[in-house]
């Protein structure tokens, strides 16, 4: 039994399965990273200030980690994301937020592309509709066909030719 | 006194680009021959002008020349020569030398390759370019002049931005802008054909080959541009929805949609106005694009150095430039006449819907870029409008464009039966269904998102690999069919990527001390610690990492932080190993109390695939201009 | 000319008028949403004496100024021949908030450069700053009889601030 278990320990050390229990497993930056996760989600959508353009989860100028302090302050608190969202844009406006609120100015925002893409399709289909028209009103004789087809390859054939 | 000669060459360009744009113009509307003649070799003359000043310039750079301000700005003593060159588009006055150089370059290699077109079309290409080309010297010359001298000369320059001493510097914005100023010759030939009356399909046929080079280069330089992001910046994103990339993507967007409708237009002669109207306004937004980078409209990691007198100047030639093109097209357009018939169920009709999801894409790009700007002018207040937005708006306008990919190249010109194309693609539909269910459970974690992202990339794939199958047993397929597939593929790859990224990657932000190990996606990653290491103009602490999967050394990263001699801010290098299926990648953070220090690893499955789609997109299009049909008209001018 | 040809047209032209209005504009500037609420209470210790605690509530009754700095912060130098200015006209009480920063430090630069202050505060981790929305030093409130906040400079303030916007302001707030 002992050298069926010493053969068992051999194996198994050489296939590296004690690699994670030997060498020490390195502990989260984090204290808690549970409140890690929720600062990482709710920070993502908001805008470091003092950046050019940087999101508050990535920056890492003094006044983003203060902020990050702060937030994780408040979600130990028991703060939802709506309160902390709330929270900053009490004191710095709608401008730190990436996500837009829905407000009366951003509805045009919000609307803005799917409008767009109602009124893409619409114009499609009216434009579609309205050539067919044409088409069927222009619709010539089967032998005038032939002739223009005749004319349109003789004149190709020159344009390709220069 | 060698950046003078440099100083005059500009100035010598933009009296020779004056006549390059106004006279043909001028002899194509009254029939002057001898104006008219004069538009290639006005243009090759301006090409040498330009070149000659962008040598001087660079060669500013590699001597060290800090009598020029320009170089004093951007580059130093220490910088590597490499550098150094790249160092010349590093700053707003050099980068519009660079655009105004490829536009150069762009027009005389359209005077070469257009001896079977006629006299006048030419005439009237070289001609618009030329002012377009006399404009931005105009700009150059009176607000941004690459060679202002700065006495007494600097002892030594201030230095390039740590984060732009890296290839990327060398590649992305030469690619990049190869791309945006490629544009410029399908308007050329828009307003060409607008400006003559004549709205034919001959336009179209030119038009294509270079409309479809300029979005080669203009996908090259934006996914080069996404991956320097990638490995440079130290936590892996590879997007930012950042106004100058969107400022970048939604030319793009449009040049997409301006190739497929040429190909209507050459084939079948319709869409004429429709696609006029798209050529005019991909360079325009490609201006557009321009003017918001460089006039501090807009806040951004990418954007120049600010003087609202630029943002004046760029303002007025765009409104110039858009503004004119625009009412021409108004009074001209409604002239045309209109192409074949086509029905509701035709690949004419398919196009043209991938044109509306493509251009309503551009558009909310383009209205969330700029709604801060709208909203701050009205005096509403300040708003951001940033990734969230965006990745809401984007995904559902190209989930329907997806779709369409699949199901457009089955369709038959003219007329065809949806009932037939429906009884050919239920494969690839019961492919991409089984690939939504199946792949999010093999990588552990089923998202609505990500199934439905493997639904649509397998949905194009499947229906691209039945396409090849049934064109196969009709004969040799074309370079155009082979083109369209590889490049259909690219997008179907790209979203892969993104998908796997998106909803499958790992990150861990760790203490580490020397010896101990942190695990991401199957990896263990050992730290060995962290040394001194000197560099040409830094000093850096560069780490050790061991990467281990099964107790054995796969690789051994060394992420850097690197302290610029130049610079206060440190500088994060991170380490990549890159593979087919997934990179992992280890950033250092700052060292903390007792000699450990903050690491953050990822594992990212696949993310390669993002660029690599983007790759084989650049591919699609070089194999679909290589079709038989242009190179008979290259044997035919060298012959 | 058919009418929907003219419509691309008549877009570009809006847009172009949204960006010249839009180059007055600067994108960096960040308007308060404190203004015309309540300044946010506090209390800290004093600079020069840190067993002393100063609230905003013991201001009531009179138009104040509160001006973040630190001695850190090269742009507050610029603005500090200023203050002075501010504090010989006697206008309105400043009170120094003195934002992440070291208490030898700052007292070395009042004693080095004069003190425009009636009295400073020590904002050493900087929570007071968050709550007053500040961003960026130097940063500068005016303060009404009730405590609201009216006016907040981003950046140095100027003598062309001061005599177009602060001084009449603070002489319309004692009035009321």
């Amino acid at each position: 039994m002992k050298r069926f278990l010493l053969f068992l320990f051999v194996l198994l050390s050489a296939s590296g399965a004690f690699t994670n229990v030997l060498a020490e497993e390195a502990t989260p930056l984090a204290d808690d990273p549970v409140v890690e996760q929720r600062l990482i989600s709710i920070s993502e959508e908001m805008r470091c200030l003092v950046c050019q353009n940087e999101s508050l989860s990535g920056s890492r100028s003094d006044l983003a980690n203060d902020l990050r302090q702060e937030i994780r302050t408040l979600i130990k608190e028991g703060k939802t994301d709506e309160q902390i969202r709330a929270f900053m844009v009490e004191r710095y406006g709608d401008f730190v937020l990436y996500r837009p609120p829905v407000k009366p100015i951003t509805w045009l925002l919000w609307i803005g592309p799917f409008l767009i893409l109602l009124l893409g399709i619409a114009g499609l289909l009216i434009y579609l509709r309205r050539r067919n028209i044409e088409m069927v009103k222009t619709d010539l004789s089967a032998e005038d066909n032939q002739q223009i087809d005749a004319l349109l390859k003789v004149s190709e054939k020159e344009s390709s030719h220069d | 006194m060698i950046p003078e000669f440099g100083h005059y060459a500009l100035i010598l360009a933009f009296c020779v680009a004056l006549i390059q744009g106004v006279l043909p113009l001028i002899g194509a509307h009254q029939g002057r021959r001898e104006w008219l003649v004069l538009a290639r070799p006005a243009a090759q003359v301006v090409f040498l002008l330009l070149a000659t000043s962008f040598l001087i310039l660079a060669w500013s750079f590699y001597a060290n020349d800090f009598s020029v301000l320009y170089v004093a700005e951007h580059s130093n003593s220490q910088l590597p020569v490499i550098y150094r060159f790249g160092a010349v588009w590093g700053g707003h006055e050099g980068s519009l030398l660079l655009w105004i150089f490829l536009l150069s370059t762009w027009t005389v290699l359209v005077s070469q390759l257009s001896k079977s077109l006629d006299d006048f079309m030419v005439a009237r290409v070289i001609g618009v370019l030329g002012l377009i080309t006399t404009g931005l010297l105009l700009f150059v010359l009176t607000t941004s002049n690459p060679f202002e001298r700065l006495f007494p000369a600097a002892q030594d320059g201030r230095s390039l931005n740590p984060l732009l001493q890296d290839p990327g510097l060398v590649f992305h914005p030469p690619m990049l802008y190869m791309g945006y100023v490629g544009f410029s010759v399908a308007f050329a030939f828009a307003i060409a054909s607008l400006l003559s009356g004549r709205l034919d399909a001959a336009w179209a046929r030119w038009s294509r080959p270079w409309t479809t080079a300029a979005w080669i280069f203009l996908t090259l330089g934006i996914a080069l541009g996404s991956w320097w992001a990638y490995y440079e910046l130290g936590w892996g994103g590879w997007w930012f929805w950042d106004p100058v990339e969107n400022a970048s993507f939604i030319p793009w967007l449009v040049g997409t949609a301006l190739l497929h409708s040429l190909a209507v237009t050459e084939k079948r002669g319709g869409f004429k106005s429709w696609t006029v109207l798209l050529a005019i306004t991909a360079f325009s937004l490609s201006l557009l694009g321009t003017f918001l980078v460089r006039s501090g409209v807009l806040t951004s990691v990418h954007a120049f150095a600010t003087d609202p007198r630029r943002g004046i100047f760029i303002l007025i030639f765009l409104a110039l430039v858009v503004g004119s093109s625009l009412l021409l097209y108004a009074i001209r357009a409604p002239k045309n006449t209109m192409g074949g018939k086509f029905s509701l169920s035709s690949r004419e009709t398919f196009i043209l819907l991938g044109n509306v999801f493509l251009v309503v894409a551009a558009g909310s790009v383009l209205l969330g870029t700029l709604y801060p700007l709208l909203i701050d002018a009205l005096h509403l207040g300040k708003i951001s409008v940033g990734p969230p937005y965006f990745n809401s708006v984007f995904v559902p306008i190209m989930t329907p464009l997806l779709v369409l990919m699949g199901v457009g190249p089955w369709t038959s010109w003219k007329d065809s039966n949806l009932m037939t194309v429906v009884k050919r693609l239920w494969l690839a539909g019961l492919v991409a269904i089984v690939a939504a269910i199946l792949i999010p459970k093999v990588m552990g974690d089923f998202t609505w998102l990500s199934s439905m992202g493997f639904m649509l990339a397998f949905w194009v794939i499947a229906s691209g690999c039945l396409q090849i199958v049934r064109q196969a047993k009709a004969g040799l397929p074309t370079r155009s069919f082979i083109g369209m597939q590889i490049a259909h593929l690219g997008i179907a790859i790209f979203v892969i990527g993104v998908t796997m990224v998106g909803a499958y990657q790992e990150e861990k932000d760790v203490r580490m001390l020397s010896g101990e190990t942190v695990s991401v996606g199957g990896y263990q990653i050992q730290f060995q610690g962290v040394s001194d290491e000197p560099g040409p103009n830094y000093r850096a602490m560069r780490g050790t990492f061991s990467l281990m999967r099964h107790g054995k050394v796969e690789a051994v990263l060394h992420p850097e932080k690197r302290n610029y001699f130049s610079s206060t801010m440190p500088m994060t290098e991170a380490a990549i190993n890159a593979g087919l299926t997934r990179d992992i990648y280890v950033s250092l953070g700052e060292q903390l109390e007792d000699s450990a220090w903050a690491v953050r690893v990822y594992y990212k499955p696949f993310v390669d695939w993002i660029w690599g789609g983007c790759l084989l997109m650049a591919l699609g299009g070089l194999i679909a201009i290589t079709d038989k049909r242009y190179r008979v008209k290259l044997r035919k001018l060298v012959a | 000319m058919k009418a929907k040809f003219i419509i691309p047209l008549i877009l570009f032209l809006v847009l172009v008028g949204f960006l010249a209005v839009g180059l007055n504009r600067d994108p960096h500037e960040v308007p308060s949403p404190l203004i015309n609420k309540p300044a946010p209470a506090f209390e800290l210790p004093q600079l020069a004496d840190p067993k002393q605690v100063f609230t905003p509530a013991s201001m009531k009754g009179q138009v104040w100024i509160l001006n973040v700095w630190a001695s850190w912060c090269v742009a507050c130098r610029e603005e500090h021949p200023i203050l002075i200015e501010l504090s010989k006209s006697h206008a309105a009480p400043i009170i120094g908030l003195d934002y992440k920063d070291k208490r030898d430090d700052a007292m070395a630069l009042l004693a080095n450069q004069g003190s425009p202050y009636l009295l400073a505060v020590s904002d050493a981790n900087g929570r007071v700053g968050i709550d007053y929305g500040v961003y960026g030093v130097p940063e500068t409130y005016v303060i009404d009889k009730n405590g609201i906040i009216r006016f907040k400079q981003i950046g140095p303030v100027t003598m062309e601030l001061l005599n177009q916007k602060i001084y009449p302001l603070i002489n319309e707030l004692n009035k009321s």
